[in-house]
């Protein structure tokens, strides 16, 4: 029984004539203490996805169609109260700009302890040292007078790292992290990354890493899932994904990196661009911008095989071991 | 081929002047202190560092957005910083600058059309026929379309207002163009392209890339030559395969460590920074890199490291390096 499991989740926008679909048909699940990364450009679904799971969604976005369930419990039919029982609580998420996250009229302690006591009755002293455990947890030193502090005296990673333990202060079973470090510098990308490893396993928490970048995934995430154009298209162990990409989109996209081209020479690109929403191709979204797009790809979209590697819906790949099927059962024979 | 010297900077410096209250002494923020470079035709120079260590002041100081506080600024032979208004007006066509967020840089009201043009109509005495000739010429170079010429800047995707940035910097022929992060807005597969697009222009125009940028596995692609800043000095600066596969400094290091790859045996064993830049309002004692530094001693703490010779013209400033205090860099692939 996975801790999370998505189903047939679809999500449109709302508009006078015809809705647009902007997440197709997505399934997932994720299990306890695991770290999944969802990984894809602008415009691939991946943080809608995210506010999907948590009922963030802004209008005119909705749900159509799919389930989201959590421990057997099917989110998408709650109450905006019941919902106050899951986030923050079960599923915690961790935003992008720790600029914007934070409050900056109230200091770090009040922001928190405002989190705890709109979700459990306590007093203010407790809550207190509640916090201060936290933020002791996620290695800011001198918690204390950290807890007094206001979001603009600390720095971008120190922010961070005050929104992670706000994340952990209900001791949530999910957390969502949307481009967690994409706002910082290398040195304390690394740093947080690591921090949100550690924690996760230290507290059996499932993490869910939103990200466009293969570098933070190859450091931090167990299972990867590709998107494009509101479609997951490949998934699979990490490790796999990044040595062995079988679906073209995850292919051009690990081969535009600048490590994978010589220096000075010319970098591998992917023609064309991301489809905006209210202009999709028919069949498989990527075929328009892929070297191995062929008639029926054109047509209709791929379903989802197992390559040997990894989960993907690409027809080439199907085709590909369709032709080498015919061998091995020949070989069972003998 | 001989190289051709475009840009020879000596001992920039800019220094703010902080106000700090009404009973407080003025502060002075170094924000570069003392950086000095060359660069010749055709080539990318690289300056890389965290936030806040002086990068983008550097390459406003190069296209004269500011006047720098102290130090000469030698272009094609001309100290730039002794000319007369009119003549550096005439000089700072030939060095242009490309911002990192090409949703900010742009007009949003102006058509790509006269965004183009408009450099044409301050600096140059062409007419309306010979501009519109020009920029369009110069957006099939970027791969835009004709009929790109009459829309706006909303209709474009990020990739595509930065081809549009690069071709406004490029329509007054200069000989330098500042990139400031130009790709670190954009997606992978997208950035490839610019960065490809880059490439060909430079082959093409002989252009000389001073190359702002904060993502280490960029630069090592395009980079010919390398400068690491940390709090307005430079600590490393060398040849990119010198400085990539053989980092001395420790910073540099650290930094090469922290940066994601993809393959865990090209991954390096991480060096841990403690801490975060320091405040430039007050800057630390003698290196400034001393608090995070795990080779820092009694020396580093009071005496600031000069940038030396290590070898084959790469500079390094560090006391450990000097005195061969430093362990070797493990793992380099």
């Amino acid at each position: 029984m996975s801790l999370l499991s998505i189903n047939g989740l679809s999500v449109k926008f709302k508009q006078r004539h015809e809705d647009l679909v902007a997440l197709h048909n997505v399934s997932l699940s994720l299990e306890r203490g695991e770290r999944l990364a969802i990984v894809g450009e602008s415009g691939a679904g991946k943080s809608l996805l995210g506010y999907a799971i948590v009922n963030l969604l802004m209008k005119p976005g909705f749900i159509a169609e799919g389930s989201i369930k959590l421990d057997d419990r099917e989110l998408t039919r709650l109450s905006s109260k019941q919902w106050q029982e899951i986030r923050g609580k079960k599923i915690a998420m961790i935003f992008q700009d720790p600029m914007v996250t934070l409050n900056p009229v109230l200091s770090v302690g009040d922001q928190m302890v405002e989190a705890i006591r709109s979700h459990t009755r306590i007093n203010y002293n407790d809550a207190k040292k509640l916090a201060i455990e936290k933020l002791a947890h996620v290695r800011i030193a001198a918690p204390a007078q950290r807890f007094d502090q206001y979001p603009h005296e600390l720095s971008g990673g120190m922010r961070q790292r005050v929104i992670i333990a706000i994340a952990l202060l209900l001791a949530p079973e999910i957390i969502i992290a949307d481009e967690p470090t994409t706002a910082l510098d290398v040195t304390i990308q690394a740093e947080i990354l690591q921090l949100l490893k550690q924690i996760c396993a230290d507290n059996g928490v499932a993490l869910i890493l939103i990200t466009h970048d293969f570098g933070v995934v190859s450091r931090i995430a167990e299972r990867t899932l590709v998107m494009y154009a509101g479609r997951i298209v490949e998934q699979g162990p990490t490790l796999e994904i990044i040595n062995d990409p079988q679906h073209p989109y995850t292919q051009g996209l690990l081969n535009a990196l600048p490590q994978m081209a010589l220096p000075g020479q010319r970098l591998n690109q992917i023609q064309g661009n991301m489809p905006p929403l209210n202009d999709q191709p028919r069949g498989c979204a990527f075929h328009p911008r892929c070297p191995y797009a062929e008639d029926k790809c054109r047509i209709q979209p791929p379903d989802f095989i197992f390559s040997g590697v990894s989960t993907v819906a690409c027809y080439a790949i199907e085709d590909m071991l369709q032709a080498f099927e015919p061998l091995s059962e020949e070989d069972a024979d003998d | 081929m001989s190289q051709e010297l475009v840009l020879n900077a000596h001992n920039l410096k800019q220094h703010y002047h902080v106000k700090q209250g009404l009973f407080k002494p003025e502060a002075t923020v170094k924000a570069v202190d003392g950086v000095s470079f060359t660069l010749d035709r055709g080539k990318t120079l690289a300056v890389v560092g965290e936030s806040g260590c002086g990068k983008s002041t550097l390459g406003r100081m190069l296209t004269m957005i500011e006047t720098p506080t102290e130090g000469q600024l030698n272009f094609l032979g001309e100290d730039l910083l002794s000319l007369s208004k009119e003549q550096q007006k005439e000089l700072r066509q030939k060095i242009q600058i490309i911002f990192q967020n090409p949703y900010g840089s742009l007009n949003p009201r102006k058509k790509i059309g006269s965004i183009l043009e408009e450099p044409l109509v301050i600096n140059t005495q062409l007419n309306k026929a010979e501009r519109k000739a020009k920029a369009l010429a110069m957006m099939a170079k970027v791969g835009l379309k004709t009929e790109h010429y009459d829309r706006y800047p909303h209709m474009f995707s990020g990739g595509q207002r930065q081809r549009i940035a690069i071709a406004r910097g490029l329509m007054l022929d200069p000989e330098i163009i500042v990139a400031d992060e130009p790709v670190s807005a954009l997606d992978v597969s997208v950035q490839a392209q610019v960065l490809n697009l880059m490439m060909d222009l430079q082959q093409e125009f002989g252009l000389s890339y001073v190359f702002i940028s904060h993502d280490l596995s960029v630069v090592e692609h395009i980079a010919d030559e390398v400068m690491v800043m940390y709090l307005g000095k430079v600590v490393e600066h060398g040849k990119s395969e010198d400085v990539f596969t053989n980092p001395k400094h420790p910073y540099t290091q650290a930094l090469l460590s922290s940066t994601p790859q993809l393959s865990s045996d090209k991954r390096r064993q991480r060096i841990k920074l403690q801490g975060e830049l320091p405040s430039p309002l007050n800057p630390p004692s003698g290196c400034a890199f001393h608090g995070r530094c795990q080779y820092a001693n009694e020396r580093c703490r009071k005496e600031t490291p000069a940038l030396r010779n290590n070898a084959d013209a790469h500079l390094i400033a560090c006391h450990a390096v000097e005195e061969e205090r430093l362990e070797n860099f493990s793992g380099a692939a």
